[in-house]
């Protein structure tokens, strides 16, 4: 095996290794975790911060600059998607596909980025 | 596996409420799984086209199932980057999983290690979001009940089932898939899908709000670093919100 090929399984297993790490950070410990209360109440606020903060930047941003032109199919299927969430409240699936339909439509159909 | 699990897993099976929630677990993943499908087929795209050997995506793909960093740490591992920088980004982006996993803590803390290992490592974002939708509560004591239980791998087994066959399909027919598609933003939509319901009150919806803008403001940081940002940025927005509206 070369150099390149054996770091590179070395990178797959660390890969591996922080994957399985991170996801049970705290369910590996047997006992308990004690953590003051001032913390979970702030980390009641951290998993839809996580996920927001992974979409907003791809709704708004393309190659790093803010969009110049409102005519973006990102922006069109975040808005339906949103109005179908408000109008029909709880129906995650029916967003998701609200959502990609216009993105599809706008973006196969009239050609837009 | 063990023994036990495996009669363990034979007897739920065998329980019609088990199965009924297995089977709604399946239903209500059904249009999260189509971001999955997306997100695994722009991965095995990624892969396909990094330059980097059959064995070694096809290792990628099987073993480490998380497509942030799959996504971040392909083109780092291609370049030869020094193995403690492919593993900083990787925790960086999997640093909301450490957040998810305390959450987790009260739903299965009462399990063998295995299983809680296991449970987590199958957990990604659209099982926490959906999960925590239809039981915002714990069961006591940390044990799932039988309906939870059966719920969870119904979400989970769905959704690493359509991540595994979308990216293998991506590596495979890697040429085959036009770019135009714009795969990548169906991912997007269905994260922004599940976070909805999760903006349960004035506070979160605050704090969220300001985590948003914040990841938008810091987004030219390295190895996802605005994420950790916004996720610091909602912690502090949060107390302070939580205080105003006086929640608990």
């Amino acid at each position: 095996m070369s150099w390149h090929t054996t770091h590179a399984w070395l990178a797959v297993l660390a890969l591996v290794a922080v994957t399985v790490l991170t996801r049970s950070f705290f369910l590996l410990s047997n006992s308990e975790p004690r953590l003051p209360a001032w913390l979970l109440q702030g980390l009641r606020h951290a998993p839809v911060a996580a996920l927001l903060a992974m979409v907003v930047p791809e709704v708004f941003l393309s190659n790093g600059h803010l969009l110049a032109d409102w005519r973006d199919a990102r922006l069109f299927a975040v808005a339906a998607a949103l109005l179908y969430w408000l109008a029909r409240r709880n129906d995650v699936t029916g967003t998701i596909l609200v959502g990609t339909a216009t993105l599809m439509l706008l973006r196969l159909g009239l050609g837009w980025l | 596996m063990n023994l036990p699990s495996v009669a363990a897993w034979r007897t739920a099976r065998a329980d019609p409420a088990w199965r009924a929630a297995f089977a709604a677990g399946r239903r209500d993943i059904a249009g999260a799984a189509l971001g999955t499908v997306a997100m695994g087929l722009v991965a095995g795209v990624a892969m396909a086209k990094s330059g980097l050997g059959l064995g070694l995506v096809l290792g990628v793909s099987l073993l480490v199932f998380a497509s942030a960093s799959q996504l971040a740490c392909l083109p780092l591992i291609a370049a030869g980057a020094p193995l403690w920088v492919i593993a900083a980004t990787a925790c960086v982006l999997n640093l909301r999983f450490v957040v998810f996993s305390m959450h987790w803590r009260r739903y299965f803390g009462g399990h063998s290690r295995l299983h809680r290992v296991l449970f987590s490592y199958l957990a990604g974002d659209p099982v926490y979001a959906q999960f925590v939708q239809r039981y915002p509560v714990p069961a006591p004591g940390g044990r799932t009940t039988r309906a939870q239980q059966g719920y969870f791998l119904g979400l989970a087994l769905t959704n690493w089932a359509a991540w595994h066959v979308a990216s293998l399909a991506g590596i495979f027919l890697a040429d085959a898939i036009p770019a135009a598609w714009g795969l990548r933003f169906i991912g997007v939509l269905a994260l922004l899908a599940l976070a909805l319901p999760m903006l349960t009150d004035r506070a979160v919806r605050c704090s969220a709000l300001a985590a948003g803008a914040v990841a938008l403001a810091t987004a030219s940081l390295p190895m996802g670093l605005n994420v950790v940002a916004a996720i610091g940025t909602a912690f502090v927005a949060g107390l302070w919100a939580d205080k105003r509206w006086s929640v608990r």
